[in-house]
């Protein structure tokens, strides 16, 4: 494997390996949660402080983690932070805590958080582990944010409450409802599949006529 | 062991296997997870310390704001716990307030009982619909309802609580038991309230909720409830 540089650590996460829509991690939350920006939004926040800060903590600690308990001590980490989370939201942000229900301590069993401590945190100083986490965390809230957007304005006609279309507009309320969760991801999937086989024809064209020449 | 994995990048995966490896002792792991777990708890609670009272405040100032709303022109009131199947102001000596039901009786300004608030969740559905809803005991008419929690689907099921000609039914004084009518079909009754079309389980549901509470409640409001406020600074809540 090549070695990555600062920089890399954190772009990574943002786009080219975006935990929702390219290594499909975090799918629960992003289905569920979605049908409202502002609980994407919401969603996203908690998620971002708790990689953030089970990242720093896992890299700092790594050396006195044995190997054998290292799951077990990831996830004691991560349900910290995420009960953290969970009472600071009811308190300071009551409606979207009812909201967003018992997605907020499912937080514990996202995928996307306990692979970046495996994968990263666990082998890798403070600062990288710090960029990886935040260029993740990133991701994962354009990719909310994204689908909590789309779901939205088609389901309810507004954008962050605020109404988009008047009164006339009849909302698409499937769109807020779980199917619309997976027809959005379904779409946003296709539509980065679709820009994503261009980009390599396209490639594949180039090297033709290169060698034609 | 661990020194092994910190030492190396993810550049070199296949360094990890490196044989020569020392067996952790068991005194060693539980204390690992022993001390994570004592840290995590102290956070835990000194998190919950700071938090908890503004929850708590959140949570009560949502249900006086409720009771309020559901009881038109209260002006404060008292909680009665059910106690020994009776209506007590007290509880028991070092009882849990959360394990007792409730009701929440309203006076007027005048110190005259104004109604009784009550709230009760079940299945409607999706999940729980919780609602809270004013009463008259003197009179036996309904006073007003508010849905505080429910998940039911958007665009139908939400009508419960968006649909306002639906809702003010409730604050129209209907008489209870409450009757749920197809809209169109109803017979002129006191107490029939319209069901939503495209709603109707969640509407039906609804009224039944009063209508059990009604029924669980009733017998012991029947037992006598003080007529006027005994003092205003006892024990009461005001806005």
């Amino acid at each position: 494997m090549r070695k990555t540089t600062p920089s890399q650590d954190f772009i990574r996460g943002i786009w080219k390996e975006n935990p929702v829509l390219i290594q499909m991690l975090g799918l629960c939350p992003a289905l569920a949660v979605t049908n409202t920006v502002k609980n994407a939004l919401a969603m996203s926040a908690a998620t971002f402080f708790v990689i953030c800060c089970s990242s720093i903590l896992i890299s700092t600690c790594k050396r006195f983690i044995p190997n054998e308990v290292r799951i077990s001590a990831y996830i004691l980490v991560i349900a910290t932070f995420v009960t953290l989370a969970d009472m600071m939201l009811q308190a300071y942000a009551p409606v979207q805590h009812k909201e967003l229900g018992a997605f907020i301590a499912l937080i514990v069993v996202n995928c996307m958080i306990l692979g970046r401590q495996e994968a990263f945190s666990a082998k890798n100083n403070v600062f990288r582990s710090l960029l990886d986490a935040i260029g993740t965390g990133i991701g994962f809230t354009i990719a909310l944010v994204m689908m909590g957007g789309f779901r939205e304005i088609l389901g309810t006609g507004s954008f962050m409450e605020i109404s988009l279309f008047g009164p006339s507009f009849e909302p698409w309320v499937i769109m807020v409802l779980p199917a619309g969760g997976f027809l959005t991801l379904g779409f946003i999937l296709l539509f980065m599949g679709y820009i994503e086989q261009r980009k390599k024809t396209k490639l594949e064209e180039a090297e033709a006529v290169e060698a034609s020449s | 062991m661990s020194d092994e994995i910190q030492v190396q990048d993810q550049t070199a995966p296949d360094q990890q296997e490196v044989p020569a490896e020392k067996p952790v002792s068991t005194f060693r792991l539980i204390a690992t997870l022993a001390i994570a777990g004592t840290l995590a708890g102290l956070l835990i609670v000194l998190v919950n310390q700071h938090t908890k009272p503004l929850i708590d405040a959140y949570k009560a100032e949502q249900l006086q704001k409720a009771v309020y709303e559901v009881l038109p022109g209260t002006d404060h009131y008292n909680t009665y716990y059910l106690v020994d199947s009776a209506l007590s102001l007290t509880l028991p000596e070092g009882a849990k307030e959360s394990e007792y039901k409730r009701i929440y009786v309203a006076y007027k300004a005048d110190r005259k009982l104004n109604g009784v608030a009550m709230s009760r969740g079940e299945s409607g559905f999706q999940d729980v619909i919780m609602i809270i809803f004013g009463y008259n005991p003197n009179t036996a008419k309904l006073m007003g309802m508010k849905v505080l929690d429910s998940k039911e689907t958007p665009g139908l099921g939400d009508k419960i609580f968006k649909d306002m000609t639906f809702v003010d039914q409730f604050f129209a004084g209907p008489d209870t038991p409450l009757i749920p009518t197809k809209p169109g079909t109803g017979k002129g009754l006191p107490g029939e309230i319209d069901t939503i079309t495209g709603a109707t389980i969640s509407s039906k549901k609804l009224i039944e909720i009063i209508n059990h509470a009604l029924e669980e409640w009733q017998p012991l409001m029947a037992q006598g409830l003080p007529q006027t406020s005994a003092n205003s600074t006892d024990e009461e809540v005001t806005p």
